[in-house]
């Protein structure tokens, strides 16, 4: 779709700052993510990892810096020029799954999918109805196309959620501690949706607490403490040999 | 008459006098073409303001017997010894101008009667035992008095303190609000008047002792006390007084033309008629008869030249109403005969709650709009209208939209008024549910929608909004029933709705209770099944969350 070759990255932020009042929440985060390539953000909470994935596909203002996402470039708040043509730009190079699925409670599994095609994209019902029922079947959900979001389990929602970001047939997923929610034998069935994505070429940008997942599934792990990237590599690396105190301390917690 | 006399004198007579005379006869004819010229253009402004053949006369139904109430062989109909003034009225003026004219009685709230004529212009004239006051004269132009009333202070049958008010200077003492008899306790400092807006439940009261004695018109005391046995006379009538028939100040041509006509009804005994079939006329009733021809006035009233009534066997024979018209109604009105009354009432209820909401519904969304998302000063501004429209009474509203606004010529119809001024109140209600209910949307619902691409009006569209009328519609139901009793206001406005309905045939027949519960149950039949679609609604939105 865009001109844009293999090594040039997808998405790439340079200085952010990020301010709540005068906590520095990101304090000059530079970061590249290349096309194809799965990151995984951790860290301890509080650590920005969140607000940053929020400022990547712009649904959160940032005070310093700027965001690059494949030709578009979204700028700090303040910045002259309009920041909002840019960031729907931006929203359709990469969806979003979030914590707590945000799915529409009003809308069935499959309007729940077809809904932005339709209204963004200007996809007739049909149209809509037919890649909804793809992208279900594609995360296993295609017996529940026509249930409601209360009639499904966490793990269910989720694989809909995903189906969703999907069905604008973005380069990237940004995913937000998106299996923090859900019991453990429920989380496996997203990871492994997850999974297929990255084997079918998706960018992804993980904010997670899944050090094994992040273990097999990582091209790279970025450790982010206090609004900084502290540490990044490749999992083994970071995982296994932190580099930095500061990621032993917060690994050490985690896996105990 | 004088002109045809003179003239063939002045033709005999001496030349002077002749002359002189001649004088006379050529003024005296000038004035008497310029009379009669003056007349003819009179009859003629008249037959075009009259030209739709209707006399319009206002009154309140609920004021009851005799003046004005509820047949007791229909209840659809009104009869009373005002309804049968107006149509001797219409019928004088009908054979003078040579037009056809019919008096249309036109229902309304007894207190705004003053409004109705002199700013909504709702009818004609007043005819309602208005009371003639020096504060009434200035506003309204005032015809001579077709009735002379008088005060009558009435007790429970068993009480031997009271022989009149003197005697109740530290006693409760009930009326009609806005009456002259109200005025009259006031003046004679009677510590606790207790005030109703309807003659019959102060008697209801004094019979349950919680007063001690009542102070009404004569008229009404005839009809609704002393056919009563628990009840009687302390002391003789006093303070009389007149009722009057009130025009528009304006309005000159016809009040005069309503005054030649209760003329004419004076001296050909037709008034008396009327008062006697009512049995009203009584020894008070002299004073109505009024100069130049005094006399002729004096024999039409059932009078003798000294003013003296004549015995009843000299005057023309009458078919008399029944005194007890209200028992005769409580006993002959049957639940078919009453209830399509009742529920045509309900039928305007139903339609001015369904008018009211579907306004209310629809300027609600753009006011809370601008509340949560316009840029400054427009959430300002329409806080400022939720804040106005729920901070006044609506009671108030109706009344400055329909008689404050008819000032400024701007008229709307009743029913209109009413649906808008509810509309406006209630919106302002609305646009607070709506405000809460996009509230409780999760903010992440909006993230979600932005994510996907869409823009914030098409987010707002299809995914906040639905969501925040699920959640809204519970509390809008509520509304709506709430609404539903709140039309009982439009009375005031002289809407006819289902309260004021029940007002005026319980008033006209006593049967409170029994036409209570029937207009309770139409109530209930429209806000009970509303009550079972809100906690529906409730219920299934609650699970789909």
């Amino acid at each position: 779709m865009m001109a844009q070759t293999e090594s040039e990255p997808l998405i790439s932020v340079t200085g952010l700052v990020k301010r709540y009042g005068d906590r520095r929440v990101l304090d000059s985060v530079s970061l590249s993510i290349g096309q194809r390539e799965t990151v995984a953000l951790i860290g301890p909470s509080g650590s920005g990892k969140s607000t940053l994935l929020r400022c990547i596909n712009g649904l959160t203002a940032w005070e310093g810096g700027e965001i690059r996402v494949g030709p578009h470039r979204l700028q700090a708040a303040g910045t002259p020029g309009p920041n909002g043509a840019p960031s729907r730009q931006v929203r359709r190079l990469l969806g979003m799954v979030f914590q707590d699925f945000q799915l529409f409670p009003h809308l069935s599994a499959a309007d729940n999918v077809g809904e932005a095609p339709r209204q963004v994209l200007g996809l007739d019902r049909a149209a809509a109805r037919s890649r909804a029922a793809e992208l279900l079947e594609r995360v296993g959900m295609a017996s529940y196309a026509a249930s409601y979001p209360y009639q499904l389990s966490g793990g269910q929602k989720q694989r809909v959620a995903i189906a969703r970001a999907l069905a604008m047939q973005p380069q990237g997923l940004l995913c937000d501690e998106i299996t923090s929610a859900l019991d453990p034998e429920l989380k496996h069935e997203v990871l492994s949706v997850l999974e297929d994505l990255k084997r079918d070429g998706m960018t992804l940008v993980l904010v997670t607490h899944e050090m094994g997942f992040a273990r097999r599934a990582a091209d790279r792990v970025v450790v982010l403490a206090e609004g900084r990237v502290i540490e990044e590599g490749p999992p083994r690396q970071v995982l296994d040999a932190p580099r930095s105190d500061r990621t032993r301390q917060f690994l050490s917690r985690v896996l105990s | 008459m004088q002109a045809s006399i003179l003239l063939p004198r002045c033709i005999a007579g001496p030349l002077a006098q002749g002359l002189a005379a001649l004088t006379l006869v050529v003024l005296v004819s000038g004035g008497f073409a310029a009379a009669a010229d003056g007349a003819a253009a009179r009859n003629e402004r008249l037959r075009q303001r009259l030209a739709d053949g209707v006399l319009r006369w206002g009154g309140d139904a609920e004021g009851g017997a005799p003046f004005q109430l509820r047949d007791p062989k229909d209840p659809g109909r009104v009869i009373g010894f005002e309804v049968e003034l107006a149509d001797a009225l219409a019928d004088v003026l009908s054979h003078k101008l040579g037009i056809p004219i019919v008096a249309e009685f036109v229902q309304y709230e007894w207190s705004t009667l003053g409004l109705g004529l002199l700013e909504s212009r709702d009818f004609d004239c007043i005819i309602s035992g208005f009371e003639i006051t020096p504060k009434r004269r200035e506003e309204m132009r005032f015809i001579r008095p077709y009735y002379i009333y008088a005060e009558q202070l009435v007790v429970r049958a068993d009480d031997e303190r009271i022989h009149g008010l003197d005697d109740c200077l530290d006693k409760s003492v009930g009326t009609l609000n806005g009456t002259a008899a109200d005025r009259t306790l006031e003046e004679r400092g009677v510590r606790h008047i207790v005030r109703f807006d309807g003659q019959v439940e102060p008697y209801l009261d004094l019979e349950a002792g919680r007063l001690d004695a009542v102070l009404l018109d004569t008229p009404i005391v005839l009809y609704y006390a002393s056919v009563n046995p628990k009840l009687k006379n302390a002391g003789p009538p006093f303070g009389r007084g007149e009722y009057g028939i009130a025009l528009r100040p304006d309005d000159e041509d016809l009040a005069e033309a309503l005054d030649d006509a209760l003329v004419e009804l004076v001296r050909n005994g037709r008034l008396l008629s009327i008062l006697r079939r009512w049995h009203l006329w009584n020894a008070d009733q002299v004073a109505l008869a009024l100069s130049p021809d005094r006399e002729t006035q004096l024999r039409g009233l059932g009078f003798d030249a000294d003013g003296r009534p004549r015995p009843e066997a000299e005057l023309p024979p009458v078919d008399p109403v029944d005194i007890h018209v209200i028992a005769d109604s409580a006993r002959s009105w049957t639940f078919p005969q009453y209830a399509p009354l009742l529920l045509k009432a309900a039928c305007m209820t139903v339609f001015l709650t369904l008018c009211s909401m579907a306004v209310a519904v629809v300027i609600a969304l753009p006011v809370c709009l601008a509340r949560l998302y316009g840029p400054p000063p427009v959430p300002w501004l329409a806080l400022a209208y939720v804040e106005f429209f729920r901070g006044i009474p609506l009671l108030l509203l109706l009344f400055v939209l329909y008689f404050g606004f008819s000032s400024f010529g701007l008229q709307m119809p009743a029913v209109a008024t009413a649906i808008v001024g509810f509309g406006l109140n209630y919106a302002a209600y609305e646009a607070e549910v709506y405000r809460s209910a996009i509230l409780s949307v999760p903010v992440g619902q909006w993230d979600a929608g932005r994510a996907l691409g869409m823009t914030e009006a098409t987010t707002f569209r299809r995914i906040i909004l639905p969501q925040a009328l699920q959640t809204a519609l519970g509390p809008m139901t509520n509304d709506f029933v709430a609404l539903f009793k709140d039309t009982s206001l439009v009375s005031v406005i002289a809407v006819p709705e289902l309260t004021k309905e029940y007002l005026i045939l319980s008033r006209s027949s006593l049967k409170f209770l029994e036409l209570g519960l029937l207009t309770a149950v139409l109530y209930l039949c429209m806000s009970v099944p509303l009550g079972y679609l809100s906690r529906y609604l409730e219920h299934r939105f609650k699970s789909a969350r």
